[in-house]
């Protein structure tokens, strides 16, 4: 039994990284978009196209940093339509990115239809495990191979921290997303600087999106992602709209998300569907906890358009 | 604008942007080698060219219907929801699970409960949103579709686990319902009695909201929440009420499905139909009577999918793509609001002054 519930940790920790990758990566992007003041829901469209573009990418060139970087600049892509729908007048930036959600998943689907059947290049591992001293083929080494985009998303992490707090970028980024009308005054393009935060936004998402297709179990298909972009996004109002906070969240969602998984191979099973359901609850009891209908959050983006009228 | 020229743009802008949205689709298809010229003959060929497909383009419709109210009446409230594929879902899952708890009586009187109780789930899912938000602030946009996903995971659970049917083997399914409770056509047409349940549904809304003082509260709510609440309008009951109708509307449709079309609840209900219901019922601009016609052009477009996918050889996503496109540009046509008469040349010379050049009184206080 307790080394049942050894493996069973270990399974919800390697999963935490392994599940917990791409969530990080979405709410990062959408934290950047965030802060410019405005909000991108249609990164679950994002995640889904991005990770499908990844694979088509890794799968023509044979090359995982390739697909990568494919996924990146997809994301970028679909995330600037919606920047620069957003930018029209009278454009609700809500049921534009309800709309980028449905057309993101819709190309992805169309698009990916050849990519159901072949294998392309991985994302490689770090082997935590073995530099720990696990044996070859242990499940604490098979837990602890650590998705190598983890450790650069932590990285990016501390640096957008940085960034938005000390660079000249950063700065504009913040004052366009607290008050338009001060950033304005001070003659920033208001405008173009939300749309480049929500192409940017989308480039870090389409990486989440080339963690969920390349790395394990490594294939396109249509069930890849359902709702982890949209959690991602609620994560980010949970997060406080900082990256570190980003990096906790997306840790604690990738356990949760883990757990089914983990206990079903522990023999549990007839119950999937409902562990499966854990992260949704999970997003909505927290979401329940930490908005108030009176007060502003503290750290939201004074232009944010989604939790006041 | 009179209120006749406003509703004469909106419906151009709306038309204009399906326009838009078929000639982008073609573009894509173009782009990916395909013959544009034959997907939209294809598309109305398929959704209305005969007697046969536009019979399959009303029954498509119906639920629809149905679902774009799940996103209309909350829309009216002020409130963007989107979790109507989970209130559909459990709609039908609670039409299916009664027969399990109580016995029901033979014939429609078995109908009406079935109905009723996929109403009550499909509106309790949705209120629970509207709950959310007017109680704790929680964007009911993120929470109805994480209670979407929520919906979808009970379902399967209990369609896979202790409501499975036995005798369904690879396809899990509940005990089908008894023949007596089913919802037959009508009459000689080759279309279920949903269709009429989606079109009463859609005219009795819009009577509540044009005519009784309940709708019209629902109205000035969404319209301005603030002067609501100075007039002293319990804005919560309200929001939340709008939000359990169209849930309820949604849940129906769930119902719907499983009594008239598949007879038990199964995978085969997860399909889409509340996520097409959004776009439905933003191109409709959340007029429940604008519902109808919309409703029956898509539903008349997931119709003409599979045409699509035999005789072109396209994905069955190439509808979704082609909503998607839709749906964009039905938004950004939004900017054109109050221009689109101006560029065509539509306003008469002098009704209009440029209200720049006319000194107003405080332009005359300000030089004073």
């Amino acid at each position: 039994m307790t080394d049942g519930l050894f493996e069973l940790l270990l399974a919800v920790v390697g999963g935490a990284v392994r599940v917990g990758t791409p969530f990080l990566f979405v709410s990062l992007g959408e934290c950047v978009t965030e802060k410019s003041g405005r909000v991108n829901l249609g990164l679950e469209g994002v995640l889904v196209f991005a990770a499908m573009a990844g694979f088509a990418g890794s799968w023509a060139s044979g090359l995982w940093w390739a697909g990568v970087l494919a996924a990146g600049l997809s994301g970028a892509l679909l995330a600037l339509i919606h920047g620069v729908v957003c930018g029209l007048p009278r454009v609700n930036d809500v049921a534009a990115g309800i709309a980028v959600m449905l057309l993101g998943v819709g190309l992805a689907f169309y698009l990916g239809k050849p990519l159901i059947q072949p294998q392309a290049a991985q994302i490689p591992s770090l082997p935590l495990g073995e530099w720990l001293g696990a044996a070859p083929g242990s499940p604490a080494q098979a837990a602890l191979a650590i998705n190598v985009l983890f450790p650069a998303g932590v990285l990016l992490a501390l640096a957008l921290t940085w960034a938005l707090r000390r660079t000249a970028w950063g700065l504009t980024v913040r004052l366009v997303g607290d008050s338009a009308d001060a950033a304005r005054a001070l003659g920033m393009p208001v405008g173009r600087v939300r749309a480049l935060a929500t192409a940017a936004g989308g480039f870090l998402a389409g990486i989440g999106g080339s963690a969920l297709s390349l790395y394990f179990p490594g294939s396109w298909s249509e069930g890849l992602s359902s709702g982890q972009g949209l959690i991602a996004v609620a994560l980010v109002i949970f997060a406080r709209w900082h990256p570190m906070r980003c990096l906790g969240a997306a840790l604690l969602f990738g356990g949760a998300g883990a757990l089914g998984p983990a206990l079903q191979s522990q023999g549990i099973s007839g119950w999937h569907d409902l562990l499966n359901a854990i992260p949704y609850v999970l997003t909505l009891l927290i979401l329940v906890w930490t908005c108030s209908p009176t007060r502003t959050l503290e750290g939201a983006p004074g232009e944010l358009n989604l939790n006041q009228r | 604008m009179s209120p006749l020229q406003q509703a004469a743009e909106g419906l151009a802008l709306s038309a204009l942007a399906l326009l838009g949205g078929l000639l982008m689709f073609g573009l894509f298809v173009w782009v990916h080698g395909h013959d544009p010229l034959q997907a939209w003959m294809l598309l109305f060929k398929g959704a209305f060219g005969d007697a046969f497909s536009i019979q399959n383009s009303l029954q498509r419709a119906a639920p629809l219907m149905l679902t774009a109210l799940c996103v209309a009446l909350p829309a009216q409230a002020g409130l963007t929801v989107i979790g109507g594929e989970g209130a559909l879902v459990l709609g039908g899952l609670a039409a299916a699970a009664v027969p399990y708890a109580v016995i029901l009586p033979e014939g429609s009187a078995g109908t009406a409960v079935l109905m009723g109780a996929a109403g009550l789930a499909g509106g309790a899912w949705v209120a629970l949103a509207g709950a959310l938000r007017q109680w704790r602030g929680v964007n009911e946009t993120i929470s109805s579709l994480l209670l979407g996903y929520i919906a979808i995971s009970i379902f399967k659970f209990l369609v896979e686990g202790p409501m499975r049917d036995p005798a369904s083997l690879n396809k899990p399914s509940t005990r089908p319902l008894e023949p007596s409770w089913l919802v037959g056509s009508m009459g000689s047409w080759d279309v279920h009695w949903g269709l009429a349940f989606g079109i009463v549904a859609c005219v009795a809304a819009a009577v509540w909201l044009s005519l009784s003082t309940h709708g019209f509260a629902v109205r000035v709510v969404g319209g301005n929440p603030r002067a609501a609440r100075l007039v002293g309008l319990p804005a919560n009951a309200l929001v939340v009420s709008a939000c359990a109708l169209g849930g309820a509307a949604a849940g129906l449709a769930g119902a719907l499905e499983v009594a008239a079309v598949h007879t038990a609840a199964n995978a085969a209900l997860i399909a889409g139909l509340g996520y097409t219901g959004i776009l439905v019922s933003f191109v409709a601009r959340h007029q429940p009577l604008a519902v109808i016609p919309v409703s029956i052009l898509f539903g008349g477009f997931l119709a003409a999918g599979s045409l699509l996918q035999r005789r072109m050889g396209l994905p069955d996503a190439s509808v979704q793509v082609l909503m998607g496109f839709s749906f964009l540009i039905i938004l950004a046509a939004e900017a054109l609001r109050g221009r689109l008469f101006k560029i065509t040349g539509g306003t008469p010379a002098g009704t209009a002054p440029p209200a720049s050049s006319a000194p107003g009184p405080l332009a005359a206080e300000a030089r004073a």
